[in-house]
């Protein structure tokens, strides 16, 4: 094998000692368990590209660290510069190691079995005995029970002969297809992440998607991906189921159900169809998968300004934060005169006093609906330009109504309405519910799944095939025939010895005999 | 039965073969412990020389395969206990029994308990009993610690997925479990036959297969393990996850620790085919490699959130 110290040599045969160091088993075996290591931290730290919210929690938490674990990579592991290099040193290391082994394997496709060794004695397990079959019968007979095996005969002094026999060529063949399915799998990975898209996109009864960019709450795609791309289809959503194991029952709350059902074009123009998903049941529009990931309440809240018009009047989703939906949300009223008014607070479907006296949602179903909210007037900050999110009430330019020394407080239930401070009121007309779906596409996803399929096939195979070599040798003697047999397997077991007995009594069975006991 | 009278059933049964099946460790224990002073081919010995008085060491020796059936019994008759406990709490249900922390503690064990006894009965592995007995109570012992009671699934798990893709990580499970159980043994055995001279072998370590042997008998299990689990935990598990969350592959904790410990098995099985880390190296990336498979089962599911999250 190669050597470890690192020889005084020129360039090139510095890269081929570098390539060597690179290709050997020793280092995949290191990168291998070097990339184990550089996943840890993936698990023990919120990742952007999984949670980029729990990043931002983690940034409050952490002021110290996390500015220098952010430099490392550590809330991106898995695209970071790090994670990366292990991994393709990985790939080099595998495709260098696969490419001058399935030369090898070609060569010895067609290769024949080896000569006989001299001394069978020295093999692993090895054995003779007489009979008075002839040298012909002998050879006849051994390569009937060597069965599927690739046999070689040599004739040699008048009354001997050898027979070389290999199998298991399939050993190496999984092998090969396990390593090179690997290939297949990590380019398929690479494939779909580059051509494309995630997004998620919030969208509550009684309302609307269509499939382009502005439509999306979040989106992300592949950098090879093009917006023009996205699949033109809309969907209306009409119902949306939740249910939830029941109050006084055991695992109370614990979510049983989420359903959403409505209609959907294909492309414009097309006919409009129904569709029904629920969580494990996407649904599939020309190569694009629009899947349930979330729910949660949308009150709808009718705001009448000062001047008496009714100027807001819609449902706004309120983004959960519990287990019991306890929700947060704003509501941004840009119409109202003389001042724009803004709202920031929560919704609690099953309303209850906490022990410090504030309300907490006890239950993820609205039995008891209660809507708190904080209002601010002022310039809501929408004219500048810059694009803001409708979840984040910009209060730069506003001013909060105050009741006191405490904020003025909206509460209400539904059918409830208040009076606002400036005049006006806002009512909490209904309550609907929305979805959010995870609309994505994954151009050849099927590319990882056949790879890895094949990968599996071609690991059972080279981790169940025995690569073995036989030789049976037979010499004339008098009126007898001396036979050896000696085995060797290329991948060493300690089953050899049972094997050879097995062999031997076949062997001495397709002769015709069973009586005599091998020496 | 109604389904409070199967969980209560259950209840008790996966009570009871925890006792059981710490019984059967104390046996099993036993048996080493009886068999501590005696040379390995004693046995042979006495079976030739008949009547001859009975020595110490022939009743010693006596006790330990005494212990050592006892062991086995209790370990087959906890399986028996925890089937039934197992069954019962799948009708109680209304499911598949492994849809929650407790409920795979329970039913994983039964699985290794299931891949024990086989494997005694095929290969007379039953030198890993002590090991195989004491993890599965501490398991079943520790299951008791997140018990819920049972109840329908969360909609994320509505799916018959959810059968292949557990059942495979709990037989991948059972298999690592009782390749790393062989791993420890072919470390201490390999140790002893390095360090310990000739006439000082004495004790049950001397009356198992010698270390290669336990080595084989490790390979083996992990090479059925392995297929398994890379179709539990890279096949299955994508193609559910791309179902339910929109995505194959998240780097979801769970997925990385799945992912973490394939890699370490894998280079469990080239560390044998690599000179140098044949043998005693190769048996310590096998131990470490079932240490990421219990971390990713207990600490992945207890400190770390994601979507895995059905401990609960």
């Amino acid at each position: 094998m190669s050597s470890n110290a690192v020889p005084s040599l020129g360039r090139r045969e510095f890269t081929r000692w570098f390539w060597r160091q690179l290709t050997s088993m020793r280092t995949a075996l290191f990168l291998l368990l070097l990339l184990a290591i550089a996943a840890v931290p993936g698990s023990l730290v919120p990742q952007r590209g999984v949670d980029a919210r729990a990043v931002e929690a983690y940034f409050l938490d952490h002021p110290k660290s996390a500015p220098t674990l952010d430099k490392l990579g550590f809330f991106s592991v898995y695209t970071s510069p790090w994670f990366s290099a292990v991994y393709l040193l990985l790939m080099i290391s595998l495709i260098g190691c696969i490419v001058p082994r399935s030369f090898v394997y070609l060569r010895a496709l067609r290769a024949r079995p080896p000569k006989a060794p001299r001394n069978f004695s020295r093999l692993p397990a090895s054995a003779s005995f007489e009979t008075s079959a002839s040298v012909d019968e002998v050879v006849a007979a051994g390569r009937r029970t060597l069965g599927r095996a690739r046999v070689d005969v040599v004739e040699g002094e008048p009354g001997t002969a050898e027979v070389s026999a290999e199998r298991g060529f399939l050993r190496e063949a999984g092998n090969l297809v396990f390593h090179i399915s690997v290939v297949v799998v990590l380019v398929g990975v690479a494939v779909g992440t580059l051509f494309g898209y995630r997004g998620s996109a919030i969208v509550t009864e009684g309302q609307g998607f269509s499939n382009s960019l502005t439509q999306y709450d979040e989106f992300g795609s592949g950098s090879l991906f093009k917006a023009d791309q996205l699949p033109p289809f809309s969907l209306k959503l009409d119902t949306f189921t939740a249910k939830f194991q029941p109050l006084g029952s055991q695992q109370a709350g614990a979510p049983r159900l989420f359903r959403a059902q409505g209609t959907y074009t294909a492309k414009p123009g097309a006919g409009e169809r129904t569709f029904d998903i629920t969580v494990n049941h996407p649904l599939e529009i020309n190569g694009t998968s629009v899947f349930l990931v979330g729910q949660g309440y949308a009150p709808v809240l009718k705001v009448t300004d000062a001047n008496g018009e009714v100027v807001f009047n819609e449902p706004v989703p309120f983004l959960p934060n519990d287990p019991s939906y306890t929700s947060t949300g704003v509501v941004k009223v840009p119409d109202a005169e003389p001042e724009q008014l803004g709202f920031q607070g929560f919704f609690l479907p099953t309303a209850a006093s906490g022990a410090n006296g504030a309300s907490i949602s006890v239950y993820p179903a609205a039995a008891n609906p209660l809507l708190g909210l904080f209002v601010w007037h002022g310039d809501l900050g929408l004219d500048g330009g810059t694009p803001q999110s409708v979840y984040i009430l910009d209060k730069s330019k506003m001013k909060q109504y105050m009741n006191g020394d405490k904020g003025y407080r909206v509460s209400l239930q539904p059918g409830q309405s208040q009076k606002l401070p400036n005049g006006g009121t806002i009512e909490f007309t209904g309550l609907k519910q929305f979805a959010r779906f995870q609309i994505s596409s994954s151009p050849g996803v099927q590319v990882p799944l056949i790879g890895i399929i094949a990968g599996l096939l071609g690991l059972v195979t080279s981790l169940t095939i025995k690569p073995r070599r036989t030789w049976i040798r037979a010499r004339r003697d008098g009126s007898r025939t001396v036979v050896d047999v000696a085995v060797l397997d290329r991948v060493p077991r300690d089953d050899l010895p049972a094997d050879l007995d097995d062999f031997l009594e076949r062997f001495r069975e397709a002769l015709g005999e069973t009586e005599e006991k091998a020496r | 039965m109604t389904a409070a009278q199967y969980e209560q059933f259950s209840n008790y049964a996966v009570a009871s073969a925890t006792g059981i099946l710490a019984l059967a460790f104390v046996a099993y224990v036993a048996q080493w412990g009886f068999a501590r002073k005696i040379a390995p081919d004693r046995e042979l010995v006495t079976a030739g020389g008949a009547g001859e008085a009975p020595t110490a060491e022939d009743t010693a020796s006596e006790r330990s395969d005494v212990a050592g059936g006892i062991g086995f019994s209790l370990t087959g008759l906890a399986w028996l206990v925890l089937l039934a406990g197992v069954i019962a709490r799948g009708l109680s249900a209304e499911r598949v029994p492994w849809g929650n922390m407790y409920e795979f503690g329970c039913a994983a064990t039964l699985m290794a308990l299931t891949a024990y006894i086989v494997l005694v009965r095929m290969w007379a592995i039953d030198w890993v009993g002590p090991i195989i007995t004491g993890f599965g109570t501490v398991v079943l012992g520790l299951s008791a610690l997140v018990f819920v009671p049972p109840g329908p699934l969360v909609p994320a798990l509505h799916s018959y997925w959810l059968v292949i893709h557990v059942l495979g990580a709990m037989i991948s499970g059972s298999a690592f479990l009782v390749g790393a159980a062989a791993s420890v043994l072919y470390l201490v055995k390999a140790r002893a036959e390095r360090t310990t001279p000739e006439e000082d072998r004495v004790g049950f370590l001397w009356r198992i297969p010698p270390s290669a042997k336990i080595d084989q008998v490790a390979y083996r299990v992990h090479a059925f393990a392995f297929p398994i689990w890379t179709f539990a935990a890279l096949i299955a598990g994508p193609i559910w996850a791309q179902y339910a969350w929109g995505r194959y592959w998240g780097w979801d904790p769970k997925e990385v620790w799945a992912f973490i410990t394939w890699v370490v098995y894998a280079g469990y099985l080239h560390a044998r085919a690599t000179a140098g880390w044949k043998g005693k190296a190769a048996a310590i990336i096998a131990l470490i490699g079932f240490a990421t498979f219990v971390f990713n089962f207990v600490g992945i599911n207890l400190f770390v959130s994601g979507m895995h999250s059905y401990a609960k």
